[in-house]
């Protein structure tokens, strides 16, 4: 069989300037508990992340790490506590906490559930004439018809007629999200951010909707975030791996890399207790060996660790990870971790923030 | 406190339906037909499923989403509910201690609930299914532990309680707290430690770790399979991820539309998966480490069981059927412990042996997809 990968990772040339940039961005909300005392949830924490035109980003990690957050500041539906984000090297602005009509047409963000996304009261037609009126002024019904054809058809849902008339509940799970896609590439973005795009959908159609998401960045030049939990669908898609833990940015890199031999202890847990087919079948107690001592729980953001936020669970702790955030050492080639295993000087006091 | 697991050798019977030879085996599943019964057509959500689950045995079942398999769960735990109605078929029961063994699908009620913890216990996708949101953890413990030992006093109970929440490392002072009270993934470990409190024979998993993340995952998974080399439970185990089950199974069941279309040893199925759709979900799961090849999946969708395909029900997806799939359904045939339903392995199939694309030595799951087998 022949042996391609799904895209070859574009050569890390002279670097283009990002289609969208998150430089240094932190979310925080405010919340009430049920006995009216009031906290802050810190859910993203000093994010920075470039999205190039023809790459993919996966960003993985646990539930509750931030990666929903960080794709809604990142598409607009949230304001940043603070930090910057850049479309094109513009700082978004936003005024009464939304961002302008343009800014959606550039950012289109795809969501885990392809069944509450689309409007169920009408046809896939209309859900996919709405954008392309509003965005892009197309009027006339021949015109309405041919470029609803050309989406369906880029997303191949063929033969498209059959298609257009359909019902969002008369259509499959990945029909639908297919039609999601389609929705999102009317409005011609120049970013597609996709929260968990297939996470939904049954194992053997999730790789048609990869192998699609993979031809929107090699042909349409589109730039991409793949959002995540699983690494095996994130390495066969993306050309960069940035692994999130508790609301901040770990370790990052080419994917390759980051997955054969992580830097940072979690992302190693993460790989390490990732089920890997291709290693199936072999000693079972070796592949899961964690002792009931080991069962560490992902921190809360309401009240985080200081320090590593990782520390409680990490098995390398150190006395200065309990008390001071580890700066983000460069590791070459792309790749960074933030760990006090590889800041270069130990004993520096001041934090990278 | 626990007795000691004593291993069982490999039975030679083994699969038999002997009731009076089962001595390895604890559960003989045979022809078992579960029906949706509504106002329009029955649906057969588990259709003529026969299987042996031998002591001890970690079985996983995978299969899509509406391929059946929690209706399966849910009939052979007892659990099942109208409109599902077991239509065909037995559940033999062989009690560890040499008891009489016992039909599942006629037992009386009274005689399901007496197995109920103590032999058989099921720990779901959900655990606030299976934990009572308005009752401490402990006294929920306390009330399963009591009902299997009418002699324990109400503070040994929670003693144990303590215990066995610590075995799947949960501090014992949690036993105090309400569910809502603990995170999904201690949640989950709790339920998993209820189900084993009375030390079941046998543990039926539906979905149990699909809710929590990887790393949660695996320490789950690990603490079960510490529990069940000292307990020697057995476990059935139902996912939609074919990737985990490789690494955690001994042996491993293919549904389909409601039926088994394959079954055997792990390694089995992963090096030399004998049904095509075995073969294309073994190829739908990207590799973590070893070299990427392009995947296409399995083309169409599951079918929908309200309007089930005629013949083989894969056969509208299928790359390598021939003539008669669409009209010809094929049985369920062992060979050598490794059973498989599709024609190509019949012995009256296709005229013409079939050499087997992922026989070769290289077979990984990116050399072995076939082409054009559709001809
Ligand atoms: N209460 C019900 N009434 C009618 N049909 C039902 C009912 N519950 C399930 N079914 C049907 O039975 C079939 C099998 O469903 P089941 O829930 O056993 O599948 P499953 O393999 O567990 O799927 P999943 O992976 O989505 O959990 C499906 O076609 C489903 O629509
Ligand atoms: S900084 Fe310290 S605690 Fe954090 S991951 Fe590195 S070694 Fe572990
Ligand atoms: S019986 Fe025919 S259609 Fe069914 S899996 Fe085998 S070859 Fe394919
Ligand atoms: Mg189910």
């Amino acid at each position: 069989m022949t042996a391609t990968t799904p895209a070859p990772s574009a050569p890390v040339a002279a670097p283009e300037p990002p289609v969208l940039a998150a430089v240094d961005v932190t979310k925080h909300f405010a919340v009430r508990s049920a006995v009216g005392a009031r906290s802050v949830v810190r859910a993203v924490e000093g994010a920075t992340l470039d999205l190039h035109r023809g790459r993919v980003v996966a960003l993985v990690g646990e539930s509750g790490s931030g990666k929903t957050t960080l794709a809604r500041l990142l598409a607009g539906f949230y304001t940043p506590t603070s930090g910057e984000i850049a479309l094109e090297g513009v700082p978004v602005r936003q005024r009464r906490g939304r961002v302008e009509r343009s800014y959606h047409k550039d950012v289109q963000l795809i969501f885990q559930d392809p069944f509450g996304s689309l409007n169920p009261l009408h046809r896939v037609r209309h859900n996919l004439e709405r954008p392309l009126k509003l965005h892009h002024g197309v009027r006339g019904k021949a015109e309405l018809d041919r470029r609803v054809r050309e989406l369906l058809e880029r997303v191949a849902l063929t033969p498209a007629e059959q298609y257009a008339d359909k019902f969002p509940h008369e259509l499959s799970g990945g029909q639908r999200q297919r039609v999601v896609i389609a929705r999102a590439l009317a409005v011609e973005p120049k970013v597609l951010l996709g929260d968990e795009p297939i996470s939904m959908l049954d194992v053997s159609i999730r790789l048609e909707m990869l192998n699609l998401l993979d031809r929107l960045r090699t042909e349409d030049g589109l730039a991409l975030l793949y959002i995540t939990h699983d690494i095996a669908s994130a390495r066969y898609l993306c050309d960069d791996v940035v692994v999130m833990y508790a609301g901040e940015m770990v370790e990052g890199g080419p994917k390759e890399q980051v997955i054969a031999d992580p830097q940072h202890p979690y992302t190693r847990l993460l790989v390490e207790s990732s089920p890997d087919p291709g290693r199936g079948a072999r000693d079972r107690d070796a592949l899961f060996d964690a002792d009931a001592d080991g069962l560490g729980e992902p921190p809360s953001l309401i009240d985080p660790p200081p320090g590593c936020r990782f520390h409680p669970r990490c098995p390398f702790a150190m006395d200065v990870c309990r008390t001071q955030a580890p700066p983000r050492a460069d590791l070459g080639d792309g790749r960074w971790a933030r760990c006090w295993l590889h800041a270069a000087d130990r004993t520096i006091t001041q934090e990278n923030e | 406190m626990v007795t000691q697991f004593v291993p069982d050798t490999d039975r030679p019977d083994a699969g038999t339906t002997s009731a009076r030879r089962a001595d390895g085996d604890v559960l003989h599943v045979t022809g078992l037909t579960v029906e949706y019964v509504t106002d329009g057509d029955p649906v057969r959500a588990c259709a003529d499923v026969t299987f042996t689950l031998r002591r001890g045995e970690i079985l996983g079942v995978a299969g899509e989403s509406g391929s059946g398999k929690s209706t399966l769960i849910t009939a052979l735990t007892r659990l099942q509910r109208p409109p599902a109605v077991t239509t065909g078929g037995s559940i033999v029961f062989y009690p560890r201690d040499g008891g009489p063994a016992i039909d599942l699908v006629t037992a009386t009620p009274k005689a399901l609930r007496a197995l109920r913890w103590t032999s058989l216990s099921i720990v779901l996708q959900s655990a606030m299914d299976a934990l009572n949101p308005v009752m401490r953890l402990g006294a929920q413990f306390a009330d399963a532990l009591r009902t299997h030992d009418r002699t324990l006093t109400k503070d040994a109970a929670w003693a144990r309680a303590a215990e066995l929440l610590a075995t799947v490392g949960i501090s014992g002072d949690r036993a105090r707290s309400y569910p809502h009270e603990l995170s999904g993934g201690m949640r989950q470990r709790a339920s998993i430690a209820l189900a084993l409190a009375c030390g079941p024979e046998l543990v039926v998993m539906d979905e149990p770790t699909t809710a929590v993340d990887v790393v949660m995952q695996r320490q789950i998974l690990a603490q079960v399979l510490r529990l069940r080399r000292t307990l020697g439970f057995a476990v059935v185990f139902v996912t939609h991820d074919l990737s985990l089950l490789l690494e955690l199974a001994d042996r491993i069941a293919i549904m389909y539309a409601g039926r088994i279309v394959e079954l055997g040893t792990a390694r089995e199925l992963y090096d030399d998966p004998r049904h095509p759709y075995t073969r294309g979900l073994r190829d739908s799961f990207p590799p973590l480490h070893a070299p990427l090849t392009r995947l296409t999946g399995i083309p169409g969708t599951p079918p929908d069981l309200r309007r089930p395909p005629s013949g083989c029900p894969f056969h509208p997806r299928c790359p390598q059927r021939f003539a008669g799939c669409d009209t010809d359904l094929p049985e369920l045939v062992t060979k050598g412990g490794h059973s498989v339903a599709c024609r190509l392995h019949e012995p009256t199939g296709r005229p013409d042996p079939v050499p087997d694309p992922a026989s070769g030595p290289a077979s990984g799951p990116a050399s072995a997809r076939t082409e054009g087998g559709a001809s």
